[in-house]
């Protein structure tokens, strides 16, 4: 700082999350007053704000920041969070019916997807470390409290605990690792962080970067630090996994992304063999764990394991191509992700519902309309062209061979032919198995999410140039 | 003898270690689990404020406080989980946290 710091910093920049905060909070006035019944209301409300925060978003320019350097809105930064936006928009979409229901429809739910998505999108913008780690704990701590919103489950407590102990942990490594960058670098900032590591830096600074890169491998769920991602999935409400499996995703491949490229990327060579090292691990438990998998959900989470995976392979090679591969694949795998967890919402019959495998058998025929879409769901996330899986593969694949990362991209591509064999196994279940009991007809919203999903992934390759032109700049912003 | 930088990372290196042994050998009580998670926390803030005072520079001082009023959040959040989770099991003995695996 060389001027003097301004009293009032400007809040334009951070105009969509105090929005999202502000209206958080009416809504609890709302719930306080109206009880559960004002979940409707409180639902649209909260769907019109991310709307909003989405347009305000997409109104920025440039790149600016705010806060004492602290907050930063540059492109990569609006791409990741509207990415987010989707997603949460996405699970309060799904949740809605699902959870009045179960009769779980309680209204706080709604608002702490809000303030989790709040810290999401601090998490995107996070220019230091204090207010990435702020951004964290705010989106973690809303979900401990989603994951376990069935209370009188079970499985759903169970899910809570084990996600709060692990994400506790990690948060503590995260933080052990910022305190260590911190002291050897003498700066939270990452500019500052970037200068520091460019010249002489001792071990206390690697120390410093192992410990923060498990943090991040954690709210990635990227091997060694996966454990909780299939439990927890499995033991939440569905809408709650499709949102864990969306929104926490893209807020935490964008907050490595730019703590890696803004902060440590003179040190490229020293946290690129991790980074290859959690790519590699994370493909292959994804691609074999997945296999003796019968429940969706469970499924659903090796599969998001092995897609972390494969956005760190295009993270590992730590170039321009490789960020703009990042984005490109995370915006094709939230619509995939969207879509089958709308599929797997659609999987009910007077009430009941169904999470495994096998209860899809024989659905081309009686539900042709959700076969049709989980098949074309499944081939994209095998990688098959022209659906938009593959797009997202050929990018972060060729940025790595571009990088010379030559093992990595072929084991990765062989990862992707083994998982092959359960999204087949799928397809397989649905057209040529005897029949199962029908479904019922899904609800129009989630056919909606379904076939909007779809039709992304089907007409992507005509989307290709200008999703790849939104991403190009985004990537330029960082670099 | 001076106490130095170097005497403060120790202390939180083998608090940070205790509280992650704590977390992964305990087998007894998620309570313990809780405590292990504060130790990691303190043992971080002790780093925090050391190398502020080494560097002559407050902020880690800032970053301590705002920890340790995340941490009082999140024991807050932890113990409800908790709460919950004895209504549903009525133990919170940690070899029992297994309705779901593999």
């Amino acid at each position: 700082m060389n001027s003097v710091v301004s009293p009032i910093p400007a809040f334009g920049p951070a105009l969509p999350e105090i929005l999202l905060a502000a209206t958080a909070l009416v809504l609890v006035l709302i719930g306080a007053f109206r009880g559960d019944g004002a979940k409707k209301l409180i639902d649209l409300i909260a769907i019109v704000a991310l709307v909003v925060a989405g347009f305000l978003l997409a109104e920025g320019q440039g790149r600016v920041s705010t806060f004492n350097d602290a907050f930063v809105v540059d492109a990569f930064a609006r791409v990741m969070k509207g990415l987010t936006l989707i997603g949460a928009i996405g699970a309060i979409i799904l949740s809605s019916r699902f959870l009045s229901e179960e009769k779980i429809a309680r209204f706080e739910y709604t608002i702490l997807i809000l303030l989790s998505t709040i810290g999401m999108m601090m998490m995107c913008s996070a220019n230091e470390l204090i207010s990435l780690y702020l951004g964290v704990e705010l989106q973690s701590l809303a979900l401990y409290v989603v994951a376990s919103i069935h209370r009188d489950n079970e499985k759903s407590a169970e899910a809570g605990l084990k996600y709060f102990v692990l994400g506790a942990l990690s948060s503590g490594m995260l933080l052990y690792g910022m305190s260590l960058v911190y002291g050897f670098t003498g700066s939270v900032t990452y500019p500052t962080i970037a200068k520091a590591v460019a010249g002489a830096h001792g071990t206390g600074v690697m120390f410093g970067l192992v410990f923060i890169i498990a943090g991040l491998a954690f709210k990635m769920s990227v091997v060694p630090f996966h454990m909780w991602t299939p439990d927890v999935y499995e033991g939440a409400p569905t809408p709650v996994a499709a949102f864990f499996a969306t929104a926490p995703k893209m807020a935490a491949i964008a907050m490595t992304t730019r703590i890696l490229v803004d902060a440590f990327l003179p040190i490229v060579k020293d946290w690129q063999p991790i980074l290859v090292f959690a790519a590699i691990a994370s493909m292959g438990l994804g691609a074999f764990a997945a296999i003796g998998q019968n429940n969706i959900k469970r499924l659903m989470a090796y599969s998001s394991i092995a897609n972390m995976g494969y956005a760190l392979v295009g993270l590992a090679s730590g170039t321009l191509a490789g960020v703009e591969g990042v984005v490109i694949f995370m915006a094709v795998y939230l619509a995939m992700t969207l879509g089958v967890f709308a599929v797997i919402l659609a999987m009910q019959q007077g009430g009941q519902r169904f999470e495994t495998i096998s209860d899809l058998a024989g659905a081309a025929r009686n539900n042709p309309g959700l076969a049709f879409v989980m098949a074309t769901l499944m081939f994209s996330l095998i990688g098959i062209p022209p659906l938009g899986g593959f797009f997202g593969k050929f990018y972060v694949f060729a940025a790595a061979i571009e990088a010379k990362l030559f093992a990595l991209a072929v084991i990765g591509i062989l990862a992707s032919v083994v998982s092959a064999f359960y999204y087949l196994r799928i397809i397989k279940v649905m057209y040529f198995d005897a029949p199962a009991p029908a479904f019922g007809r899904a609800a129009p919203e989630i056919r909606a999410v379904m076939w909007a999903m779809t039709a992304f992934i089907l007409l992507f390759a005509i989307v290709a140039n200008p999703v790849r032109t939104i991403a190009a700049s985004a990537a330029k912003s960082l670099f | 003898m001076v106490i130095g930088l170097a005497h403060y990372l120790v202390v939180a290196a083998m608090l940070f270690t205790l509280g992650c042994f704590g977390i992964f050998v305990n087998r007894k009580n998620v309570i313990v689990i809780l405590m292990s998670i504060e130790l990691i926390l303190l043992a971080v803030n002790i780093n925090l404020v050391a190398f502020s005072t080494h560097l002559g520079d407050i902020t880690g001082q800032i970053f301590a406080l705002l920890v340790l009023t995340v941490a009082a959040a999140e024991a807050a959040i932890g113990l409800a989980i908790l709460v919950v989770y004895f209504r549903n099991r009525g133990t919170i003995a940690v070899e029992d946290i297994n309705v779901m695996k593999g």
